[in-house]
């Protein structure tokens, strides 16, 4: 749980830096995330005259919300303490709760950015879930089981195998991964510009600590998503079981090169690309949406593919 | 044990009768409302202890002299009694301050515990005619209440339709009881579970059961009734309608398919999972399109019926391919979700009351920030809201993953119709429950946050105690069913081994709480510790925030990137909020269009944005039968001015045409 904590801001820091020096720029330091949340815990909260406690709940509720969802997650190690308090189902719906709650504090104050924002995030959520839950029940039908650390074991055990259906689930599940984390090509992290804010709309009254809470779990949550990649699809060097320290020590170093790895292509990707339309990325979401209905029914169909 | 809930049924009926007397006195609302709560409380305590216990059965010698009236508790009716007993109690105690807000109260208190009674007796009934008397009493009761506020709005149409749809249920039913029956005629349930009818009845026994109880409980398309009879009613009876009437047709559909029917075949598990995809996901559209708060809850039930419908269509196929404990994770995840859904439906519908007795409002468009002056009743809709959106740790996502369990469970049936129908309705089912959070979004965000955009809402007041108790008491069992499913599956297991001989295995014994469906590795989910994880965590960073980092707080006015509107007008209403989503889904299901209309270059008229959208299953299913029925009245309207010759005339060709038939037929 602390791991997690600790290393996401530095992921979030490594695309930053990624991505500057693709713009021929030198780019912050890869611990400006950490400084940045330093700064802000310590500066006072600025409220809109009209937020209610709602909206200074949210920020909190969304951090424990997605902490709790990312301690769900094996990062090195598939046999967590209590991987059996929830599955990959109750993870996804914890951080639907945590948008949902977000989404609400968004409309909180009454603004008409809020609002856009609100309202857009749930559209490209009413399609992103149910393309992840599609993900979700062809990943379950291939390992028999909706429990992480079961399908981690599953993957690493010849019976796994190359399948058809695994390599549409990777493709929905990266779609879906970018559109949750509101990367480009959904949604641009560093942008300001009123018209194409879409998270950055709905967090646009919360300043301070609140605002620290926030990004902190958005960065949480990008950590979250890679490490249900890489545990799932690349599941090498993942420690099964009581093992020696070590195991542990080469897992935690094959953790900690996915995370690179997958930071450093996630930056050439937002490079490489250009921000959608909005009504574009429901082509984009319905697409993996599709996939992943794809993946299921072809193993309703047969196992093997 | 069935005297003693005979007993408080026959007390609400007298209550009614009573009523008529107590309408008009002051202490008459506190006499009904309460005593009907105390009755409802004692049937579902009742009911609750019954379910475990062996079926007991009575005959009343009334109703026809030779059939009399059988009545039975069996542990499907039991649950389904403590489910209308739950709801019934809490609609009971928020009308003890609801009802207060009432303008003619003897059209509403002589007919509410009638209706009550009506419900309850319909999950007695073990015979044909008992189970349609009760049904009807159900429809008439609930017809009355809905039209009690007749001179509002479109509530006598909306009573209009209501009458013809229960009638149209009712025939359906009584056609459908009058096959199972078969040549015998006996009419009691216990020979109709004997018989083992033919294939070909069985299929019209079911297709007659789903248009029956379908059109009661909302299937689409026979759902055109219900967004409109169910906000009509005065708000407790909205919840009872909406949370426990549409229930108690799960319950009709429920017994019929899996009692009385015996073994379905596997091809009505297909019919069955499409009709429950296809109305969960219409249903949520329709409500996304919605700007009247209480038609919004409405058009939920008929989601939340079609995610009960999936979770039926599952145990249907599951039961045809003798997979007895896949059928019962199945019918014990569309039972839970019955109760989940009671709940918080129920609760969502006196939430919304509540704003309707504060402001007078139920058009969200003119709501906003009440929040601030409404802060219980707020706190009690956001768990409503958020249960039934699905998110754990609530009741809605414990029973949503048990049914996406049950899908998971078996990819190797052998009918192709169930290899592509159960991954398609799992497909649905996720899209409906993302799309029903988008949707509570917009309900909370446009009702309760943001600035007030009347005057009607900046002066909205908190409400009265009962009510706040009521939804008090009902959002604690949004939470306590999130965090402890295991005590509601293990209660749910008597009814899965009375119907499919089968049940999940037991759940109250495994370490922690924690809900295990078929077997560890598989899946387990925990809402206890998800919910103290969440708690602590929160509590946790609370704290060290507020110790070792600022707690510093300054108001100021809203950033609204350095452009803020002081007119509330400028904020999203639920129309603009529902917008992308319109645009995205609601250019195929709704036929919506939108056109800018910008005036001329140089002329300073605003500029105006113009949308429309169809009903096409109201244009397609019932304004055809509308317009043929008109056009044959209004052929036959001719005959009323007709001469005396051409009436004479007619009386004579009648009679050589009947002699013709009549030598004909000899």
């Amino acid at each position: 749980m602390a791991l997690v904590l600790l290393a996401a801001p530095l992921l979030t820091g490594l695309i930053r830096k990624v991505k500057a020096r693709l713009q021929a720029r030198r780019g912050a330091s890869v611990l400006q995330p950490y400084r940045d949340l330093r700064r802000l815990l310590g500066k006072e909260v600025v409220l809109a005259e009209n937020a209610s406690w709602l909206f200074r709940t949210v920020p909190y509720l969304i951090f424990a919300f997605t902490w709790v969802a990312a301690s769900l997650v094996p990062t090195f190690a598939a046999g967590l303490l209590f991987s059996w308090t929830g599955d990959l189902i109750a993870i996804i719906a914890l951080l639907g709760a945590a948008r949902f709650l977000l989404a609400l504090a968004g409309m909180d104050v009454g603004t008409s950015f809020g609002g856009i924002g609100a309202s857009r995030e749930v559209m490209f959520a009413s399609l992103a879930e149910p393309a992840m839950l599609m993900v979700i029940l062809s990943l379950a039908l291939i390992a028999g089981s909706t429990q992480l650390s079961t399908i981690a074991q599953f993957m690493l055990s010849p019976a796994a195998g190359l399948r058809v259906s695994l390599a549409l689930a990777l493709v929905a599940f990266v779609i879906v991964a970018i559109a949750e984390n509101a990367r480009i090509p959904v949604d641009n992290p560093a942008t300001h510009l009123e018209l194409t804010m879409v998270h950055e709309a709905m967090v646009l009254e919360y300043s301070g600590r609140h605002l620290a809470m926030i990004e902190l779990a958005a960065s949480l949550k990008l950590l979250l998503m890679i490490s249900a990649i890489a545990c799932i699809f690349f599941p090498f060097g993942l420690v099964i079981g009581a093992a020696e320290a070590g195991h542990y020590l080469v897992g935690l170093g094959a953790y900690g090169l996915k995370l690179a790895v997958a930071g450093t292509m996630l930056g050439i990707f937002e490079m490489s690309i250009a921000k959608m339309r909005v009504f574009r990325v429901p082509n984009l979401l319905g697409g993996a949406l599709m996939l992943g209905l794809l993946a299921t029914l072809l193993l309703f169909v047969s196992v093997g593919l | 044990m069935i005297v003693a809930v005979l007993i408080c049924i026959f007390g609400l009926l007298g209550l009614g009768i009573a009523g008529v007397g107590l309408a008009l006195r002051p202490l008459g609302r506190t006499v009904v409302y309460a005593a009907a709560a105390g009755l409802c409380g004692v049937i579902g305590l009742l009911a609750l202890i019954g379910l475990g216990r062996a079926p007991s059965t009575i005959l009343l010698p009334l109703g026809l002299p030779w059939v009399g009236a059988h009545l039975r508790l069996d542990a499907l009716s039991s649950f389904f009694a403590f489910v209308v007993g739950v709801g019934g109690a809490g609609a009971s105690v928020y009308a003890l301050g609801y009802g207060r807000h009432e303008q003619a109260p003897q059209r509403v208190l002589p007919f509410y515990p009638v209706f009550l009674a009506g419900l309850f007796l319909v999950l007695l009934a073990d015979d044909a005619f008992s189970f349609l008397f009760a049904w009807e009493l159900m429809s008439l009761s609930s017809w009355a209440l809905v039209v009690s506020h007749h001179r509002e709005g479109d509530n006598v149409r909306a009573g209009y339709i209501y009458l013809l749809m229960a009638a149209f249920s009712g025939l359906m039913l009584l056609l459908g009881f009058g096959l199972l029956a078969g040549a015998t005629g006996d009419y009691a349930f216990e020979t109709m579970r004997a018989a083992h009818p033919s294939a070909g009845v069985a299929a019209f026994v079911l297709g007659l059961a789903l248009l029956g109880a379908g059109s009661k409980a909302g299937l689409v398309p026979l759902h055109a009734w219900l967004p409109l009879a169910h906000p009509a009613a005065p708000s407790h009876v909205s919840a009872l309608m909406s949370g426990v009437m549409t229930k108690v047709a799960v319950y009709a559909f429920v017994r019929i398919v899996f009692d009385l029917l015996g073994l379905p075949s596997w091809w009505s598990a297909v019919v069955v999972l499409a009709l429950g995809g296809i109305t969960a996901v219409l249903g949520v559209l329709y409500a996304l399109m919605q700007h009247d708060l209480k038609r919004l809850l409405a058009y939920h039930t008929v989601e939340n019926i079609g995610i009960i419908f999936i979770g039926l269509g599952l145990a249907m196929a599951f039961r045809a391919n003798g997979f007895a404990i896949g059928a019962a994770l199945a019918l014990t995840a569309a039972l839970f979700h019955v109760f989940n859904h009671a709940v918080f439906k129920s609760l969502l519908f006196f939430g919304a009351g509540a704003v309707l007795s504060a402001t007078g409002e139920r058009d969200m468009e003119h709501l906003g920030g009440l929040i601030h002056r409404m802060r219980i009743s707020s706190f009690a809709f956001l768990i409503g809201c958020a249960a039934i959106s699905a998110l754990p740790p609530l009741n809605g996502f414990v029973s949503e993953w048990l049914t996406f369990q049950a899908i998971l469970l078996r990819p190797g049936l052998p009918q192709w119709g169930l290899k592509i129908m159960i991954p398609s309705d799992g497909a649905l089912l996720a899209l409906a429950a993302a799309l029903a959070a988008a949707c509570f979004v917009k309900a909370y965000g446009v009702t309760y946050l943001g600035r007030p955009r009347t005057a009607a809402a900046s002066n909205a007041g908190e409400v009265d105690k009962w009510s706040l108790s009521a939804m008090i008491g009902f959002a604690a069992l949004c939470l306590l069913a999130g965090i402890f499913p295991g005590v509601m599956i293990d209660a749910l297991a008597p009814v899965s081994q009375a119907l499919l001989g089968a049940r999940m295995p037991a759940q109250l014994a495994l370490p922690w709480l924690s809900i295990i469906p078929v077997e560890a590795s598989r899946s387990s989910y925990n809402g206890l510790l998800i919910f103290s994880f969440l708690a602590a965590s929160t509590l946790l960073t609370v704290w060290a925030i507020h110790r070792f980092a600022s707690r510093a707080v300054q108001r100021g006015p809203a950033w609204d990137c350095g452009f803020p509107d002081p007119s509330p007008a400028t904020q999203y209403t639920a129309d603009s909020f529902a917008q992308p989503i319109r645009r995205v889904f609601g250019t195929v299901v709704f036929r919506t269009h939108e056109t800018v209309v910008m005036p001329p270059p140089g002329d300073v008229a605003p500029a105006r944005i113009e949308k429309s959208s169809r009903d096409l299953i109201w244009e397609t299913f019932y304004e055809p039968v509308a317009r043929a029925v008109t056009a044959t009245a209004d052929t036959l309207n001719q005959l009323q001015f007709l001469t005396i010759r051409r009436y004479l005339a007619f009386v004579f060709l009648a009679l050589v045409a009947l002699l013709l038939a009549l030598a004909l037929w000899q």
